[in-house]
This record gives structure tokens, C-alpha cells and sequence, in this order.
């Protein structure tokens, strides 16, 4: 049973992680850890020796600014052999000499999964206390990640302060550590306009510099397409710097994936003849920053189908998409700000679905069959931005990315929500097709006050001629679900918001976690209140989920269960076939505890399984 | 059929509003229908269909209204809203002489391939930037001062295309002609209406009760020029409307 071999798992964290807290205990295989790219050479080392000989010889780019070290210490996987033939791998933060970490970096086939934190340059900082190191782009670009002090940081010194209180939350106390993100409550404000005079443009560019996440997207050609920061102005310089990097790698046959400046990670992926970017100190690996760029060229193909963007730049390489892509850009910096704040649906690449008792799921199922038009190809009932009941032919899911890119541009982006009426909308979805487009009924939404109450009928055809098909199917649809009893429940459901840890687990010491379901790609989580509402809370909740993530999901990793020890957190991933899951309870709570309560809420899910997810759905 | 139009002692009318992105046919709408008006509204995607009724002393006219999207990426779609139409509001944004341009190229498009009955009306709006007696000066004085701000004059008035050289162009093409701020609700209940009433009343299906196809003959005796196909066609598409 998988959930016990979690239990033991966790338990057996516990019995190695003192030993390892001090120094550093490594055992199992991780051969198969060499991530993305072949392993590293020394870097560290050669880097000290570079920069201890010459130090002079570091270019005083702005943007490669190192900080100051702070301590930092890197997280050790250990993997242990069950007596019946399992093996669970946990990782545990040990503080590390410089001797140590320069031994580890130097071993290229022993990395494991999390010291990819280790390896690019947080060592470095951490042992040699330099002021500014000018990583070379080559050496960087073959890096996995950036730089996370969230994961890694329980020094036992700190341990022994810690009181030992279990009621203690997690991020209760202030992270010292987390002061990255010390702006993070100003990283949605507009940039100010560089005046006439250019009087307040050191301003604006400090303004513009202290955003923890840029995205910026351009054509081959070094147009500038896209930024979620900064007007023209200010970002045209820097994607001019951009194309010509990336330029020079592309012509080299070795195109660049991604570069570390100080514990800024650059992530580039190129589709076509776009550039995309993203600039992050928020500490995401380069898979997830990777799949957030592929959700925007998603939302550019969405808006233009893939035939189209190719022909524009076959017709004319040097083309100015902006134009083509105007009004879009609320869209893109919607999804941009889904990110950065932080969204398990995106980070699952997962849907998350309104929990009602299998029987009126049923109910509202058929009542969409029944009421169905020819024309339809999918319908959706959308309630408090969760998934209500999904109607489609029979050969065709729908694709979570293209739920995606719907939700942002109906949810999250301004554009539709704010006007009267009913909308017609013309939209390619990628994961169906990205050659053309279909066409989505978006019912008047005068009656709704925001994204959490709304029950949103959305229907879909193929056929552009289709709105009043459509419409009067949605009528008809709304007709029945009042008669039937079916709109009261998915309002009560709504009401009644996401349960919150103890409701599923009576008394557990869980703040929170995510439950994804892999083969019905829906996830489940409870509410982020009381403990995760603000947005920096749930920031930082995120990043430890991303961390998880990204642990859980390397390449070649063997992690089953991840145990992670943070100075105000404690937190578990599991991995099965069936389900990922994720949970983090407050700094004291004991291992025993945290796997207890894994158990339990893996079981409350099974046990919940038809109330919670969408299994099979309205299928014709 | 029957259901769209039925019960009412009242007609309804397809009208389609066209013009460059952002120069407020939305905000026309919404002043018309909800008589409201949002300082910072998003462009519309796609097309927004939106329903209002006009009394006018003889006869209620329910007017189905189509607002389309301005930006460019929409431009095809536009026939498929303005095929079936019975009147259109070309909207141009009398601070940005481009968007008369573009006025006058969807007025072509309309003669050449709507319906040949339509009713156009050509509405310029934003008269609220205006700084001329007509429009509420004071209500520019207030509020008005934020969007005034950049293609202003030093007088405080915003104005590029001149009454005189949009009205001609109007007298010439045969169309109804307004300057409507939507901001203020200046003038336009007043396009609504005269569109309303420059409807041939033959022309108005379920003006003598559900029976749309005597409708459809009316209009093909009212129009010398009619061209058969148009008004066929507007009464199949009028059936995919119940
Ligand atoms: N001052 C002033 N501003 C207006 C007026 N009408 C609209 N606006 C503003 O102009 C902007 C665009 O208005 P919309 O109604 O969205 O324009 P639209 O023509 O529907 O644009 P698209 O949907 O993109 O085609 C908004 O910021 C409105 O607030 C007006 O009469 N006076
Ligand atoms: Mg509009």
C-alpha cells in the first residue's frame, strides 16, 4: 500500500536527518541526476580562482550585481532501501563547508535532484563571500535552476531556537531569508511612464528593476512583441541585448536555454520565430518557467492560430506582431500575473473542479446532454472558477492548457468581463487545434459581482454562424438547472468555498496542501485561509510547492517521497502512479504528524474521489 | 421565429455597430442600454450582442444589437454581423481624424455588400472633448480633463475632425449624422431613435404580428433597388434567431 511505505518513508527521514544537518550523509544511486544538460565542469572553483586572481576582470554589468552572502546551505537527498524491496529518497538541508561544496559540484555524476540549487552559485556565494562573480553565459546557460534559500535553510543552531511549540504556522515568524521577496506586495504595480523630460527615468528603471518576474517576448528578428514590465521605451535596449544573445547562440547550432545573474535565473525558449523570456527571482526551475512561456505562446497562438503567425513572419520576417496582437496584452499579463502570483492549476497543469455529490453531478450532466445543440463541440459550467461539469464528443478532451487560456480570458483579464451583453468570441485553442479557430458563447454577466460567484455557462462551436444555437441551448440549459435543483447546489457548493484542512482531516496540524488526481488531470486543494491569504503568504506557500515540484519532477529523479525541513516549514511531496501530493504543516510539527496526515487526506481523496473530480463527464 | 419576435406589439431591428477600436461604440451601447458609462473600457473581443427596447409614440422597437470589435484582427468576422443588419452605427472618434478614415471605408464596405436597405447612421463621439458651447462645458471642466489632456489644445479642445467636413461627407453618402459624447449621454438616446424612425415601417418584421415573411415582401416593394437575395436571406437568418 502506498500510503504506508509515505508513512515509513517520512519516518525514516526523520532517523537520518539529524546525522545529516551537520555534515553531509549521501547515499543511493543518483547517476541518472544530470538533468537537462550534460553535467558542469568545477565552476566553482574555477570561478574562484578567476576571480581571487583577477578580480578586476568581472564586468560591472548592472544587472549581474551579486548580494551579499547570506547563509545559505544546500539540501542532500538520501534514498533508503525498504525491506521489501522499495526505496524512498529524502532529501535534508545541511549547512555545508567550502570544502564540501566545492567537492560536491566538482562530482559531476553524483549530483541529486535539489543540489541543482546547489550548483549554480549559491555554493559559491555561500563559501567564498564574493561581492559580484560574472557567471559566464555558456557555463550558466547549463544550469538547471536558480538559486532557492526557501528550501535549504535550518541551520541546527536555528532548530535549536525554534521553540517547540507545534501550534507554530508555517511563515509565522519573518524569514530573514525570504527578503527577496520584501517587494513582492508592489510586484503588480504599473511602472510609471518615462516623462517628456526623461526627468524620472533612473526612477522608472529602479521601479522597473525591482520586479521579481519579468516576461518579455520578441520576434527573431529583435522586435520587441511583448513585456509585462516597462513601456517601449524602457525594455527596447534590453531586447536588443536579448535578440543579439540569443541570436548568437542560435547561429552557433547551441541554442541558449537559460543563464543565472546573480539569483536572477534567465529561462529562453524559442518557438518559431518567437523569443520568449522569463526573468525570475522567485526561484522557479526552468521546466516550470519554461511551461509558463509555452502557456503565452499558447495564448499568441490562441489569438492568432499557428497558420497565421507563420505566414505573417514568412511573409515579412522583420513583421511587428504588436499589431496583430493588439488588445492581447491584458490576456498575456494576466496569465504573466497568474504565475508570479502563483497558481497550483497552472503549476499542476491541472483543473480544479466545484466538490458536489456524484448524483448531482450526474443530474447536471444530463441536463447539458439532453439540452444540447448539433453545433456544439464543448460545454463547460464554471462556478466560483472551479469546474462544475464538462459536456464533450467523445473524441475529444479538453486539453488543460486550453481550460487555461478560456479561464484567463474569462476570469482573470478584464476585457470580457466588463461589458454588457452577450459575448461571441473567436479563440483558437492550441491543445485542440491550433490551426483554427472556434467560437465561444460567454453569457451576459450583469448579475455577477466577481469571479467567485459567478456561475458561467460556456459553450463552444466549431461553426461561427452558431451564437443563437448556442444561446438558446444556454437558456435551455439554465431553465433546467433551476428546475431541477441543480443551480441551489452549485451555489451552495460555491458559498460554502473550498474546505479547509481540518474539515478534511479532523485535527491534523496540515496548513495546506495539493492533491492531483494524474489520471483525471484535476487537483484538489483546500483554502488558502486562514494561513495562506494574503498574497505574499501565498507566495511563499507556492514557491515551497514549487520547490516540491520541481524536486519531484527532474529529469530522471527517483523521488517518491521528499521530505523537506525549512526554518519555518515542513513539507512533503508523494509521488505515485495515481496522484502527486503536496502538503505543508508549520515549522514543529513533527514528521510522524506530517505523514499521518498525508495518509489521511490521500485517503479522504480516494474515498471522495466522485465528489471531488469530474471522472468521465458528459461525453456524446 | 415565432418565439424571437412573437408576443410583443413590437419589432425588432438588427443593428450592427462598426468603427476603429476605441472610439466607444461599446460605450454607446452601454450608454444606450444601461446608461452607464465605464471610464477605462476594455476593447470588446470578438462581438457582444446586446438587446434594448425604443418607444417610439406609434410602435416599440426592440432593437438586436450587435457590437463589434474594432481591432484589426476581428475585420473578417465583420460581415457575418452586418450581412443581416436592417441599420448600422459607424462610429469615428471625432478627436482622431484616422478614424473617420476607417468611418468611411466601413460605409463603403456597407454599401457595397450589406443589405441594400440599411439605415447608416455615422456618430462621432467623444464630444465631451470638445470644448464648444453645444456640448456641457462644465461637465469637461470637472471630469473631462484626464483624457482631454493629450491631444488638447491650448484652448481645451480636442476636436480634429470638424462638424462641417463629417456632415457633408453624411449629406453625400445619405446618412443620418450625429456627434454623441457617450461619457456625457449627449445625444444618444438621440441616434437610437433616429435610426428607429428612418426604418421603413414595411420593412419591420412583426410589425402585424408574427407573420415574418409578409415583413420580407414589404421591404422587397419598399426598395426599388432591392436586390431579391437580401431579404431572403435576412428572413432564414432571422429564423436562426429564435
Ligand atoms: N471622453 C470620452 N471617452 C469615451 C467616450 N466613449 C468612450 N470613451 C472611452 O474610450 C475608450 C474606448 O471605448 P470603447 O467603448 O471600449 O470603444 P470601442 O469602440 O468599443 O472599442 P473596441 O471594442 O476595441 O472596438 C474607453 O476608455 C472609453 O471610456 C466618450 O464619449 N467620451
Ligand atoms: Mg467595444
Amino acid at each position: 500500500m502506498t500510503g504506508d511505505r509515505g508513512n515509513d518513508a517520512a519516518e525514516g527521514a526523520e532517523d537520518t536527518r539529524a546525522a545529516s544537518s551537520g555534515s553531509t550523509v549521501r547515499t543511493g544511486d543518483h547517476d541518472g541526476e544530470d538533468e537537462q544538460r550534460p553535467p558542469l565542469p568545477p565552476r566553482p572553483s574555477l570561478l574562484q580562482i578567476d576571480l581571487a586572481t583577477a578580480p578586476s576582470a568581472s564586468p560591472k554589468r548592472p544587472s549581474l550585481q551579486a548580494k551579499p552572502t547570506t547563509a545559505i546551505s544546500s539540501v542532500d537527498i538520501q534514498t533508503l532501501s525498504f525491506p521489501d524491496g522499495t526505496r524512498g529518497t529524502f532529501s535534508t538541508p545541511a549547512s555545508r563547508s567550502v570544502s564540501e561544496s566545492v567537492s560536491v559540484s566538482g562530482a559531476s555524476g553524483g549530483q541529486s535532484t535539489p543540489s541543482r540549487k546547489g550548483r549554480n552559485g549559491s555554493e559559491f556565494d555561500d563559501a567564498t563571500s564574493l561581492m559580484s562573480y560574472a557567471p559566464t553565459l555558456r557555463a550558466n546557460g547549463d544550469l538547471a535552476s536558480l538559486l532557492d534559500e526557501e528550501l535549504s535553510s535550518q541551520s541546527p543552531a536555528w532548530k535549536l531556537l525554534s521553540s517547540q511549540a507545534e501550534s507554530v504556522n508555517p511563515f509565522e515568524k519573518v524569514d530573514y531569508e525570504a527578503l527577496s521577496l520584501v517587494n513582492f506586495d508592489h510586484e503588480f504595480d504599473e511602472i510609471e511612464a518615462v516623462d517628456q523630460k526623461g526627468g524620472n527615468e533612473e526612477e522608472v528603471l529602479l521601479q522597473w528593476k525591482s520586479k521579481l518576474k519579468h516576461y518579455l517576448i520578441l520576434s527573431s528578428a529583435g522586435k520587441p512583441i511583448y513585456s509585462r514590465h516597462g513601456d517601449q521605451n524602457l525594455i527596447n535596449g534590453y531586447i536588443g541585448i536579448i535578440q543579439t544573445i540569443i541570436s548568437f547562440f542560435q547561429g552557433a547550432k547551441d541554442p541558449l536555454m537559460g543563464f543565472t545573474a546573480g539569483k536572477t535565473r534567465f529561462v529562453v525558449s524559442t518557438d518559431g520565430p518567437l523569443y520568449f523570456v522569463a526573468i525570475s527571482r522567485l526561484g522557479e526551475s526552468d521546466a516550470q518557467l519554461r511551461a509558463q512561456l509555452e502557456a503565452l505562446y499558447m495564448q499568441i497562438l490562441s489569438t492568432l492560430t499557428l497558420p497565421t503567425l507563420m505566414q505573417l513572419f514568412t511573409n515579412r520576417p522583420n513583421t511587428d506582431l504588436r499589431r496583430p496582437l493588439e488588445g492581447t496584452e491584458t490576456l498575456l499579463s494576466s496569465l504573466a500575473d497568474t504565475f508570479t502570483r502563483g497558481s497550483p492549476s497552472a503549476l499542476l497543469s491541472a483543473l480544479e473542479c466545484l466538490k458536489i455529490r456524484k448524483s448531482q453531478r450526474h443530474v447536471i450532466n444530463n441536463t447539458l446532454l439532453k439540452a444540447r445543440t448539433e453545433k456544439l463541440l464543448y460545454g463547460l459550467i464554471v462556478a466560483g472558477g472551479r469546474l462544475v461539469s464538462v459536456v464533450r464528443p467523445k473524441r475529444h478532451s479538453l486539453h488543460p492548457s486550453d481550460l487555461q487560456l478560456i479561464f484567463n480570458m474569462l476570469f482573470e483579464a478584464g476585457s470580457v468581463k466588463a461589458g454588457g451583453g452577450e459575448n461571441w468570441i473567436p479563440v483558437c485553442l492550441p491543445g485542440f487545434n491550433n490551426r483554427g479557430y472556434l467560437y465561444m458563447y460567454r453569457p451576459s454577466t450583469a448579475h455577477s459581482t466577481s469571479r467567485e460567484d459567478e456561475i458561467a455557462i460556456l459553450l463552444i462551436s466549431a461553426d461561427k454562424e452558431s451564437f443563437f444555437e448556442l444561446k438558446q441551448m444556454r437558456d435551455d440549459v439554465v431553465k433546467q438547472l433551476e428546475k431541477n435543483g441543480s443551480m441551489d447546489i452549485i451555489k451552495t457548493a460555491v458559498r460554502e468555498g473550498r474546505p479547509s484542512t481540518t474539515d478534511v482531516v479532523p485535527g491534523t496540524q496540515l496548513k495546506h496542501f495539493l492533491y492531483k488526481s494524474r489520471a483525471n488531470v484535476q487537483f484538489a486543494m483546500p483554502s488558502f485561509l486562514p494561513h495562506f491569504g494574503s498574497l505574499l503568504a501565498r507566495r511563499r506557500l507556492m514557491t515551497l510547492y514549487h520547490n516540491l515540484h520541481a524536486s519531484t519532477h527532474a529529469k530522471h529523479s527517483h523521488l517518491k517521497v521528499l521530505h523537506c525541513v525549512n526554518r519555518d516549514s515542513v513539507s512533503l511531496a508523494w509521488t505515485t502512479p495515481v496522484f502527486e501530493f503536496y502538503c505543508i504543516a508549520g515549522p514543529n510539527a513533527s514528521r510522524s504528524a506530517l505523514a499521518q496526515g498525508a495518509n489521511k487526506v490521500v485517503q479522504w481523496m480516494k474515498r471522495e474521489e466522485e465528489r471531488v473530480f469530474i471522472i468521465g463527464g458528459a461525453v456524446f | 421565429m415565432a418565439e424571437a419576435t412573437a408576443p410583443k406589439p413590437s419589432s425588432s431591428v438588427k443593428l450592427v455597430l462598426l468603427g476603429e477600436a476605441a472610439v466607444g461604440k461599446s460605450s454607446l451601447v452601454l450608454r444606450f442600454v444601461n446608461n452607464d458609462f465605464q471610464e477605462n473600457k476594455e476593447p470588446t473581443i470578438g462581438a457582444a450582442f446586446l438587446t434594448q427596447k425604443c418607444n417610439l409614440p406609434t410602435r416599440t422597437i426592440k432593437f438586436e444589437i450587435w457590437d463589434t470589435a474594432g481591432q484589426e484582427r476581428f475585420a473578417s468576422l465583420a460581415p457575418m454581423y452586418y450581412r443581416n443588419a436592417q441599420s448600422a452605427l459607424v462610429v469615428y472618434d471625432l478627436t482622431k481624424p484616422t478614424s473617420l478614415i476607417k468611418a468611411k471605408h466601413w460605409v463603403a464596405e456597407l454599401q457595397r455588400q450589406a443589405s441594400p436597405g440599411i439605415v447608416i447612421a455615422l456618430v462621432g463621439n467623444k464630444l465631451d472633448l470638445t470644448n464648444e458651447p453645444s456640448s456641457s462645458s462644465n461637465a469637461l471642466g470637472e471630469d473631462g480633463d484626464g483624457e482631454a489632456a493629450d491631444g488638447e489644445d491650448a484652448d481645451g479642445d480636442a476636436r480634429k475632425v470638424s462638424t462641417a467636413e463629417a456632415k457633408s461627407y453624411a449629406e453625400e453618402e445619405g446618412l443620418l449624422f450625429f456627434e454623441t459624447s457617450a461619457k456625457l449621454g449627449t445625444n444618444v438616446t438621440e441616434v437610437f431613435t433616429a435610426i428607429a424612425n428612418a426604418i421603413p415601417e414595411t420593412s419591420l418584421k412583426g410589425a402585424r404580428g408574427p407573420g415574418a415573411a409578409s415583413g420580407t415582401t414589404g421591404r422587397a416593394e419598399d426598395q426599388s433597388r432591392v436586390n431579391l437575395t437580401g431579404p431572403r436571406d435576412n428572413a432564414s437568418k432571422e429564423g436562426c434567431a429564435c
